[in-house]
């Protein structure tokens, strides 16, 4: 599916699921048609069905630890190779937003782009946030008092608004840079780069688990994910008012922090959406 | 004139013998007396006066400035659950009086305060600071004789926060700017806040304090069992000349707080109170676009490794679930203590909690004052008993006669309970500890962590690294290492997961009240 030629003996890629650092078709076995912009098939992407999810957030989970503890530094260079590694590639991902959504190439090259400066802008923001975020705290007495911010752990991403790479992939930076991990849900067009995009994740180095990709029926999987007893936080990409609704009711089952993506593509503030402040107190004394 | 400064010195030092011969001797007689059969102590009480406060009895609602009636004219008691008497009756806010309230919150919000600078609305946080210093000792008998806490944690702890929360949130008011650098910050409008009995007039001050520093008006509804505080604070509110509206106060129970939560003129809700009411509110919210702070309920744990200060350890597991007959969201009720120590702890516990003065609230020399009210110590009283038939090791501390009328509860623990048991998972919300062991720091991290909630924990141990690394693995807003249950307005202070969302207090603390851009 690099787009480049559909007709003759070209070898299309299969698209799949991203999973733990693997790319394993549904377990469900179900797919379905995706048409290229002209009209033509293009591929037939994976629908992704609960057990899926489930795999996704167990393997989201037990990654989470690991990655948190990495150093801030070593998480910062893991986002740069992905930005590294998604401009070696470039012209794959142009190709794919020109054929797909029928972008011309300026347009397309645009947003590429732009998801590389995300990558790279959320690179350097992993050993930077804390020190904006922190604070030592003057209460009244022989005591050390300091907060910190640290991951809320296992993130859920929805998407379905419009698909742009570039907030596509800002979002994925900002959520994960602070050692947050992450189950990505979204439907074409934009899944049909997830074997592209799943293929720069496994070659930046980054920890199998961290991010997860499935494609499929947002409808269909909403509710598990909403629902889910180890998702801590839901990220939404969301014009559909009654899902956004739908989701915020059915998280309280958790306590989910529900963040709609509001947030200006560069930007500190989704880093804070996705931390929780601790505040260590310790006696000063002899 | 070295000869002369020895000589000093060995004079000294037979003063110093003659000194020791003098203790050792006191010592002997005190040992003596001690061994004598018949003695004791004759306990006697220490009551404050309660002349200092003047109770009506009956508290109309505090909207736009004034004190009203209800529209609908009913009222309800508030009882002192130190003796179970009524105390006053106190009116119940309608929805049509919610509203009243909401409409003087939005009118004061568009015509005063939005207009004035953050300075002049840190000089109004000021001077209630400053007023409720001045009647700090009413406030504390008041807050006492509603709540049934002891005096002494009335008058040196709610009391002197409600004045720091007021005095360190007027400094922010003009300085927001410097919060959040880089970013314009602008006031919600107009925010609900719902708060519950444990804290009373605590709880209103963390609430209208950064509510107001940050530009907004506020209704704010006391709990049913405890509004007395802060009908007081209304009245300092009004003399302090605040201007009409700002602050509302309306009484009443959950119909009436469902009644400000759902009311569609509300900008923001503020709730803290049990994790089971927070869900509800959360859900009534969801699709609306209110925005939600949660401070809700916890099951702190208190680690204890064998390399900790163990007599200080045990003061601080003692502060930390008895503190406030251990109605604290952040109480550390479980506590887990290494596997090498966990006898010669429990034993000590246990003689420290023989110590442990249950008690007339107002009685100086009291530890644990009165249960709030009659339903909570029902509540608590189940658990218990439900513990008792699950077969955990049970021991009440039974040295001190709790008085015969009023709400009260003995402190107790349950001992090598299991992760699973129910006194070791549900929240108590009183004097009941669970107790169960470890043997090294990731089996103490994984119990610790093995909860839906994440408010709080405490860890004890001489060796700061092994501090450091159990507060990074444990998932809760607030550690206490070496300590337990202090509390200050600059520090920052909510939960992770299900205790709840958002921070109170510091920095942290006024972004919930504010839309950053």
């Amino acid at each position: 599916m690099s787009g480049i030629n559909l007709s003759g003996a070209h070898i299309a890629k299969t698209t799949k699921l991203f999973i733990n650092g693997e790319f394993p078709r549904t377990e469900s076995g179900r797919s379905y048609p995706v048409k290229t912009k002209d009209g033509d098939i293009l591929t037939h992407l994976c629908q992704a069905s609960r057990k899926d999810l489930r795999n996704a957030v167990a393997a989201a989970q037990s990654a989470q630890a690991g990655w948190a503890k990495k150093t801030a530094y070593n998480r910062a260079q893991i986002l740069y190779r992905m930005a590294e590694m998604l401009e070696g590639r470039m012209q794959e991902f142009v190709a794919n937003r020109m054929l797909v959504q029928g972008l011309s190439n300026e347009q397309a090259s645009a947003e590429v782009n732009g998801a590389i400066d995300a990558l790279v802008y959320y690179a350097g923001f992993a050993d930077k946030y804390s020190q904006v975020m922190a604070s030592v705290n003057p209460v009244s007495g022989p005591f050390h008092n300091f907060t910190t911010p640290e991951p809320v752990g296992l993130v859920a991403m929805l998407y379905d608004q419009p698909f742009d790479f570039s907030t596509f992939m800002g979002m994925i930076a900002s959520v994960i840079c602070s050692g947050n991990t992450l189950v990505v849900v979204f439907d074409e067009p934009g899944a049909t780069l997830l074997s592209e995009i799943g293929e720069v994740f496994k070659t930046s180095d980054l920890p199998a688990g961290v991010v997860n990709l499935l494609s499929g029926h947002v409808d269909e999987l909403t509710s598990h994910m909403a629902l889910h007893m180890e998702i801590q936080s839901i990220l939404l990409a969301s014009t559909d008012e009654t899902r956004r609704g739908d989701i915020k009711e059915m998280a309280v089952e958790n306590m989910k922090r529900v963040v709609p993506w509001d947030f200006a593509q560069k930007d500190l503030a989704p880093i804070v959406a996705f931390t929780e402040a601790k505040t260590i107190w310790h006696p000063v004394g002899l | 004139m070295l000869d002369k400064m020895i000589k000093k010195k060995e004079k000294n030092k037979h003063k110093d013998k003659d000194k020791k011969k003098h203790h050792d001797k006191k010592i002997v007689e005190a040992k003596k007396r001690k061994s004598h059969k018949n003695f004791q102590f004759e306990y006697s009480e220490s009551l404050e006066s309660t002349d200092v406060v003047k109770i009506q009895p009956k508290n109309a609602l505090f909207i736009n400035g004034e004190f009203v009636e209800p529209t609908e004219g009913s009222y309800f008691p508030t009882i002192n659950p130190g003796d179970g008497e009524v105390l006053a009756e106190v009116a119940e806010a309608s929805a049509k009086d919610v509203d009243m309230a909401v409409r003087a919150a939005r009118k004061a919000y568009e015509t005063t305060w939005s207009k004035i600078s953050g300075a002049e609305r840190g000089k109004y946080l000021f001077r209630i600071a400053r007023m409720i210093q001045e009647r700090a000792r009413e406030f504390a008998v008041l807050e006492t004789l509603d709540n049934g806490k002891p005096i002494k944690e009335s008058r040196d702890v709610d009391i002197p926060l409600v004045a720091a929360h007021f005095f360190y949130n007027a400094g922010w008011a003009d300085k927001l700017d410097f919060a959040f650098p880089g970013k314009k910050v602008q006031p919600l409008g107009v925010a609900a806040q719902v708060i519950p009995w444990n804290f009373p007039l605590l709880m209103a001050a963390w609430k209208i304090a950064p509510a107001l520093a940050a530009g907004n008006c506020v209704v704010l509804k006391p709990a049913e069992t405890t509004p007395l505080s802060a009908l007081l604070l209304a009245e300092v509110i009004q003399q302090s000349g605040l201007p009409p509206g700002v602050v509302n106060i309306v009484t009443g129970a959950g119909a009436t707080g469902s009644h400000l939560v759902n009311h569609p003129d509300i900008n923001k809700v503020a709730f803290t109170g049990s994790t089971q009411v927070g869900k509800m509110i959360a859900k009534a919210t969801a699709k609306t676009n209110k925005r939600l702070t949660l401070e809700l309920g916890g099951k702190s744990a208190h680690i204890v490794y064998e390399d900790a200060a163990i007599d200080q350890a045990i003061e601080g597991v003692v502060n930390g679930i008895f503190f406030n007959q251990g109605h604290v969201c952040c109480a550390g009720s479980r506590l887990l203590v290494e596997e090498s120590i966990a006898q010669v702890f429990t034993d000590k516990l246990k003689d420290r909690m023989q110590k442990i003065r249950v008690g007339n609230p107002l009685d100086k020399n009291t530890d644990i004052g009165a249960i709030n009210s009659h339903r909570e110590l029902e509540k608590i009283r189940d658990f218990v008993n439900g513990a008792r038939e699950e077969g955990w090791d049970y021991f009440s501390a039974s040295a001190t006669e709790a008085p015969s009328r009023g709400f009260y509860h003995k402190p107790c623990f349950f001992n090598h309970v299991a992760s699973s048991a129910t006194v070791f998972r549900k929240e108590v919300f009183g004097p009941v500890l669970a107790i169960s062991t470890f043997r090294t720091p990731a089996e103490a991290i994984a119990k610790a962590n093995d909860t839906p909630y994440g408010l709080a924990a405490g860890v004890w141990s001489e060796k700061a690294s092994k501090i450091q690394k159990t507060a990074l693995g444990l998932k809760a807003g607030v550690i206490w290492a070496n300590t337990y249950n202090k509390f200050d307005p600059s520090s920052p202070f909510g939960g992770y997961n299900e205790s709840g969302w958002g921070r109170e207090g510091g920095r942290h603390g006024l972004y919930p009240y504010l839309e950053v851009q």
